[in-house]
């Protein structure tokens, strides 16, 4: 049983069909890559899978569960967890704070309230930020990192709270070639524990750190299967061709 | 004052490129203090403090009466900034409890011959709780997430309307209010305006005071600062942002009924303005001034504000309304972030929350 599988996905925006029985199905400790052209629906079918968009018909499942109707709210506690494509880590607080904010989200109200938590999740969080090369400024407000960092900080964030499924929009937009590099070596250690979907322009990256890819094109799929066979597949090769 | 006048000139000197957002307090003493690690929050809490304790020393009685009611709305003030400048909830209506309590504990004062300080003060912050826990789980708690507008439209007709409804109904004194409303007693001993009346609206205010800075400064606390940076990311990291919402208009009411209850045995009636959207504006003015998402600067925003509307009506009889007007305007045209950021960083205001702030104060030498 795969661990997310939505199907026959459908958003209409007004007049504009953004997706048309698009499907999408991720298994478990899996790094599957989201591709296609410029408005082909990568991002809606992303959101619709987060909850931040309701699809106009099909329907998604997460852990032989129907999550179709339920909120971002109800998705992140069923473990499921969204890095947006424009970075919102909160640039007040400091970073560690950001970390601490995402850890707590399961505390009850009364921990919150009495602080019971801080102490616990302290060690939590540094681990946290070294894993993403950031425990050195962990008491620097977020506005005062770099893009890259920013998006590494948010990446964290979202894993914070142990997801099963974790959702990237576009991780490495606006990065240098060297930030790109060291954001792949930070997400291989996390497919112990979680499966990831990826949205990416950056073949290359996607190449390297994915297993599997699903392509759409004008939202529908156009393919689906292991990057050797997406690479070898003709279709595939034709509209990256002709948008080129 | 000097200081002030110099940051305004500053800032009215750079031209309209200045951007009226988040840079406000970036001046030298804010910097300074950052590179020092230097806490100015307790110090200026401290001044308040001391200030408000040794007052009524040198204030006439009536200026003691005056002081008294200063307090009172001070600790309204604090339910209001609770709510907008930690929560993010446009409450245009916290007069609605504020007033409630106060009518309520006039009725029993008036009817029920009950003016026991052990009965009457909890009386009113239940009707505070109460009243604030209905208005918010309508307005806060729906099927979606409620938008500013109609928050800030569904306080303000509450607190309208049961201003209206007051003025009509004759059981609540209709226009007159309830007057003569007897002292609040403890035992045989009745608790009059003047300087005990002061010290113990003061003591109640410390006491919220301390309160509400537990809370905002909790795990609790960090949550409410992620709810008003960008509630939709904290929503999908999990949090339930409607209920923590909910939370706060309720605690925000719970205070303003106290202060409610307060101001009505101290002013010995109450009249439908006190639930109207006069006193809620005002509430607004006062953290606005003071500098909202920091307690101190609701608290030094309502005295601000109070005392020099007391000073100008005694010395410009005619124009001091729109003296005043135009000082709030100045403020918070170019001082979004109020009087306090004068002296108070963006940094130190946000403020840190982690278990990590011991670690850091213990390496400091």
């Amino acid at each position: 049983m795969p661990l997310l599988e939505a199907t026959g996905i459908g958003k209409v925006f007004g007049k504009l069909t953004a997706l048309d029985g698009a499907a999408l199905t991720v298994g478990e400790n899996e790094f599957h890559g989201l591709i296609g052209p410029n408005g082909s629906g990568k991002s809606t079918l992303m959101k619709c899978v987060a909850g931040a968009e309701m699809p106009t018909r099909g329907k998604v499942s997460f852990v032989n569960r129907d999550i179709t109707a339920l909120s971002p709210t109800e998705r992140a506690r069923a473990g499921m967890s969204l890095k947006f494509q424009i970075t919102s880590v909160l640039p007040n607080l400091t970073l560690y704070d950001n970390i601490l904010l995402a850890l707590q989200a399961q505390s009850s109200l009364f921990d919150l309230v009495f602080s019971r938590t801080r102490g616990v999740l302290h060690d939590h969080v540094m681990t946290m930020l070294s894993q993403f090369r950031l425990a050195d400024r962990a008491h620097d407000a977020a506005a005062a990192l770099s893009h890259g960092q920013q998006q590494w900080l948010e990446i964290a964030m979202a894993l914070a709270g142990k997801p099963r499924l974790l959702l990237l929009d576009e991780p490495t937009g606006g990065m240098s070639l060297e930030e790109r590099r060291v954001t792949g070596e930070l997400l291989q250690p996390i497919k112990r524990h979680c499966s990831l979907v990826i949205v990416e322009h950056d073949l290359d990256f996607i190449r390297d750190i994915c297993d599997r890819l699903t392509v759409l094109d004008q939202g529908r799929v156009l393919a689906s299967g292991t990057v050797a066979e997406i690479q070898a597949n003709r279709n595939v090769q034709e509209i990256y061709l002709r948008r080129a | 004052m000097g200081a002030a006048k110099q940051a305004l000139r500053a800032t009215l000197g750079e031209g309209p490129e200045v951007s009226m957002a988040d840079d406000g307090p970036d001046g030298a003493l804010p910097a300074r203090q950052a590179a020092t690690g230097l806490k100015v929050l307790p110090i200026v809490e401290g001044l308040v403090l001391i200030v408000a304790l040794i007052l009524p020393l040198f204030l006439q009685d009536y200026l003691t009466v005056f002081a008294t009611r200063v307090v009172i709305l001070a600790l309204f003030a604090l339910s209001f900034d609770l709510v907008w400048g930690y929560a993010g909830i446009m409450s245009f209506g916290q007069a609605l409890f504020f007033g409630a309590a106060g009518y309520g504990v006039a009725l029993m004062a008036r009817d029920l011959n009950i003016t026991s300080i052990l009965l009457v003060l909890p009386a009113g912050t239940l009707i505070g709780l109460t009243s604030s826990l209905l208005l918010g789980g309508f307005l806060l708690l729906g099927r979606h997430p409620s938008s500013v507008i109609f928050v800030a439209l569904g306080t303000l007709t509450g607190s309208y309307a049961a201003d209206r409804l007051a003025r009509g109904w004759y059981y609540l004194g209709g226009q007159n209010g309830i007057p003569s409303i007897p002292p609040m007693s403890l035992g045989s001993y009745d608790l009059t305006e003047g300087p005990v009346y002061y010290y113990f609206a003061l003591g109640i205010l410390a006491i919220v005071y301390l309160l509400c800075r537990f809370l905002v400064r909790s795990q609790f606390g960090l949550a409410l600062a992620g709810l008003r940076e960008n509630e939709q990311r904290i929503a999908f990291f999990g949090y339930k942002t409607q209920h923590l919402k909910a939370i706060v208009f309720a605690v925000g009411g719970t205070i303003a009924g106290l202060a409610g209850s307060l101001y009505a045995f101290h002013e010995g009636f109450v009249w439908p303005n006190m639930l109207g959207v006069v006193i809620s504006t005002q509430v607004v003015l006062y953290v606005l001034f003071g500098g909202s998402g920091t307690l101190i600067g609701a608290v030094i925003g309502a005295v601000i504000i109070e005392g020099v509307s007391f000073w100008l009506s005694d010395n410009y009889r005619e124009i001091w309304p729109i003296i005043l007007g135009v000082l709030l305007l100045l403020v918070i045209l170019f001082r979004p972030l109020g009087l306090i950021s004068f002296v108070l960083g963006e940094r130190e205001r946000v403020g840190s929350f982690g278990a990590a702030r011991k670690e850091k104060r213990n390496a400091a030498p």
